[in-house]
């Protein structure tokens, strides 16, 4: 009954929207600005009329109807009420499902904005958007259907959403329960704001569409969907960090980032995200670089789809493929049509898109950005390439191979550096002039400033040349941001007479787009910091020790105390380990590393014990054990140095988009508005 | 001829003391290598059932007979380069964390660096036509203040001017 409900109303969303489409098209043609009112009324349906279905599912998967395939498949009697609601996005059908909703909420979210001036650009997001939202739904009907039961016949069990002749319902006992991979609270958030981050990409490329076929080629749709932008990099960016976070807290490889394809399948629109993001500041400032605006967001949005089609084709098999099916090849049809469309409608506009202005000095900080791009797009393409590699290897030569973190780490990790780079000196660095002798005298303070890291860092017993430069590099960044802080509020203290604190939160609160992008930069420092210390100076040691003995690792040492087995209520069998942890002979903490070995998936998960602090975690796993312990138990020990900085970086950097993000309320615009009066009463 | 029988069985007898007692690396039970050891090879293979889970991390059985052999292969005085060479042998390239450099495979280390190269002159042809085409008016003459108070002026002037145009 009610998956009878929730597939009618797929099914009505899915004509609703080809509706929708079709009133846009006509509307447009025929210019009767009363189809054009219809598609979007259509478009507002969106949102409401899939809410149907997705309820449905969640109270289909938290009364365990079994019959339902897909309830069968991500859940189980014994799972946790809240770890069945997240069921909805643990497997292909419901994550399809849950993703055609993220996006419905964002088609209805723009229907409602006021579109008086912009009122051309309407049909044509509309039908970009919906376009996009028929073919995820389309997956959904005809393909991924998560509504599908079991059905008993002569032959056998058979899936299908209608009764076939003669049949009857078949309903298991009892379900599969979820990938224990997904039973973890990092997993009610990680998927839904990488989702997030995918589908709200879509809201500029809609818009960049409707600039490309109105003609209106001017930066009006940038200004449009700045904050969409903002808020769609928020979500994709939190959706990494906290995906991030996840593996370190549950993988038990004692790290961050695997370099694994679907990883690289969500970074990569971030990385053209990112480069949009900067380059078209430069458009609204000197309306340069137009098509290459074009360019990126065309990209990020096919990316977007990409993503999702590794993630969900099985092309790629990987840790995170949890669900593979033959829908690979709709995707690709569909990302084939809508990038040739999208690019073929940007050579025809080819020429209205000339720059206006042209760069004059190599040393100007437009410049300074076409590098920061290209070093992003670099990025970009040596990841790409690396996850296709090992497909066209396949092709080609018929051989399998890996292309596996080393590769990444040495292809990537100057084109970072580089970025680091530039992030420190472009801020310093003046519009449209500039030349070496200015860019001395800008830099020179951070740089001095940045020269205390090299004595700091001779004291801490860091002496390879990899590890000063990038520490260096932190430091001299860091130094650069501060400063202009610093500068900026000097000035407001100077012009305006107001004390450190005022004239901080003025300088911020007054150009929350380019400080917030100044409190981003900061998280990317101690990031940096995170990523630089775990990277060159994790160190391991593994060895079986008995009860009472111990295994060091640099000045920490393990003391292995007890291990206890225990049965859970949520079906798992717990071994835990309890284990006390000592620096310099110092007691410090006691850890608990743990197997879960999960009945109804029959798979065990390794979850670390972690002593953090500032300075670094000591990260313990439980690899084996001896039932009758004369022999011990096997631990490995990691020390991974300032990992904390990348979680506290990742705060910092979510914080940092929150402020140039957050819509302005009532004072900022009564402020807005009698600024000009202010200016003339100086 | 009694004498004689007796005479190789003393031979062998001695022969096998000295076997015994002067292991060569083929055959010597060396005490087992500890885990680190294994780990450091393990960290550099991928098996291929498990893809993108390097061998020291992963934790399925069929993984833990393959550290197994590692330690086998290490007791038995085999070098790194040795234990990799017959994982590739056995289960092909992919068990390595990166392709081999030959053949095909340098596809994969030559596009990233040759298409940022490419990017990079693009870049810079871009440039030097803007440069050329702009060179004649170029309105270098801009007063640009040269000194400190100038160029702290022309700062101040600029945070306001944005702060206010915002």
């Amino acid at each position: 009954m009610v998956a009878n409900i929730g597939f009618g109303t797929l099914l009505i969303t899915l004509i609703v929207a080809l509706y929708g489409i079709a009133a846009a098209v006509y509307g447009q043609r025929s210019q009767h600005e009363q189809w054009i009112n219809s598609a979007r009324q259509a478009m507002a349906l969106m949102f409401p009329l899939l809410t149907v279905p997705v309820l449905s599912l969640l109270y289909l998967l938290v009364t365990h109807q079994y019959q339902v395939a897909y309830v069968s498949e991500v859940t189980s009697r014994s799972m946790p009420f809240y770890l069945k609601l997240t069921a909805l996005w643990g497997g292909q059908s419901g994550s399809l499902l849950f993703w055609s909703w993220l996006l419905a909420a964002f088609a209805t979210a723009i229907t409602l904005r006021d579109w008086g001036r912009d009122r051309e650009f309407l049909p044509w997001v509309i039908i970009v958007i919906l376009v996009t939202l028929v073919f995820f739904l389309f997956v959904n009907v005809f393909f991924e259907n998560p509504f599908s039961r079991y059905w008993q016949t002569s032959t056998g069990i058979v899936q299908a959403f209608a009764r076939p002749e003669g049949a009857v319902p078949f309903v298991p006992r009892d379900g599969q329960g979820l990938n224990p991979l997904l039973r973890h609270p990092g997993m009610i958030i990680h998927p839904p704001m990488l989702y997030l981050g995918f589908v709200s990409f879509i809201i500029p490329y809609a818009f960049a569409i409707a600039a490309l076929v109105t003609g209106r080629t001017d930066d009006r749709w940038i200004r449009l969907t700045r904050r969409w932008t903002l808020w769609a990099w928020l979500f994709l960016s939190l959706g990494l960090i906290l995906g991030a976070r996840w593996a370190y807290d549950v993988l038990g490889w004692g790290g961050y980032w695997g370099w694994d394809p679907v990883e690289i399948s969500a970074f990569m629109p971030w990385l053209t995200g990112t480069a949009f993001l900067h380059s078209v500041m430069i458009q609204e400032k000197k309306d340069m670089f137009k098509r290459w605006n074009l360019v990126l967001i065309i990209l990020t949005f096919d990316l977007v789809v990409f993503g999702t089609f590794l993630t969900r084709s099985g092309v790629l098999s990987s840790v995170h493929a949890f669900a593979q099916s033959a829908i690979g090849p709709l995707f690709f049809v569909f990302i084939a049509l809508t990038l040739s469309v999208s690019l073929g409608l940007l050579l025809s506009r080819w020429k209205d898109l000339e720059s206006k202005n042209e760069l004059h000095s190599l040393f100007s900080r437009e410049a300074l950005f076409l590098l920061n791009n290209l070093l992003f797009l670099g990025i970009f393409v040596t990841t790409l390439w690396g996850i296709l590699f090992p497909l066209i290897s396949e092709i080609v030569t018929g051989q399998k191979v890996t292309v596996g973190p080393p590769f990444y780490e040495r292809a990537t990790g100057p084109l970072f550096a580089g970025l680091l780079l530039l992030m420190g000196i472009a801020p310093l660095i003046a519009w449209t002039y500039s030349s070496l002798k200015k860019w001395g005298r800008a830099v020179w303070k951070p740089l001095v400033f940045s020269m205390l890291t090299f004595p700091a860092l001779y004291i801490a017993g860091i002496t390879r040349w990899q590890g000063v430069l990038s520490f260096w590099l932190v430091g001299f960044v860091f130094a650069v941001t501060v400063y202009e802080f610093w500068r900026g509020a000097a000035a407001r203290i100077k012009a305006h007479g107001e004390n450190v604190f005022t004239a901080f939160y003025s300088l911020v609160k007054n150009n929350r787009r380019r400080y917030g992008g100044y409190i981003v930069h900061i998280g990317v420092i101690f990031m940096a910091l995170g990523v630089i210390g775990i990277e060159m100076y994790q160190v391991e040691t593994q060895g079986t020790i008995p009860e009472g003995g111990s295994l060091s690792l640099k000045e920490y040492s393990i003391t292995y105390k007890d291990l206890v087995s225990f049965d859970t209520h949520d079906g798992r069998n717990v071994t835990r380990a309890i284990v006390g942890v000592t620096r310099s002979g110092e007691e410090l903490a006691e850890i608990y590393p743990r197997r879960d070995y999960f009945y109804d998936a029959n798979q065990p998960m390794t979850i670390p014990g972690v002593k953090s602090t500032l300075a670094g975690d000591l990260y313990v796993i439980l690899v084996d054990w001896r039932e009758i312990s004369e022999e011990g138990a096997t631990f490995k020990i990691y020390y991974n140095p300032l990992v904390n900085w990348l979680w506290i970086g990742g705060w910092v950097f979510i914080a940092g988009i929150l402020v140039a993000a957050w819509p302005e309320n009532e004072l900022d615009r009564v402020q807005k508005v009698s600024s000009p009066l202010k200016k003339r009463n100086r | 001829m009694k004498n004689h029988i007796h005479l190789g069985v003393r031979v062998f007898l001695v022969l096998l003391v000295l076997v015994i007692l002067y292991p060569s690396p083929g055959f010597a039970q060396e005490p087992t290598p500890p885990d680190d050891e294994v780990n450091a090879i393990a960290k550099q293979l991928y098996c291929p059932v498990c893809e993108n889970t390097p061998l020291d991390a992963c934790r399925t059985s069929a993984c833990e007979q393959w550290r197994g052999l590692i330690r086998e292969k290490l007791q038995q005085g085999w070098t790194e380069e040795e234990i990799k060479g017959y994982f590739v042998e056995e289960y092909g390239d992919r068990v390595l964390a990166e392709p081999p450099k030959r053949g095909f495979n340098w596809l994969v280390y030559l596009v990233p660096p040759l298409a940022f190269l490419a990017g990079a002159y693009a870049l810079y042809r871009g440039f030097t036509k803007w440069r050329i085409s702009r060179s004649p008016s170029r309105p270098d003459s801009r007063k640009v203040p040269e000194d400190e108070v100038g160029i702290e002026k022309e700062y101040i002037s600029r945070v306001e001017k944005e702060l206010e145009n915002r």
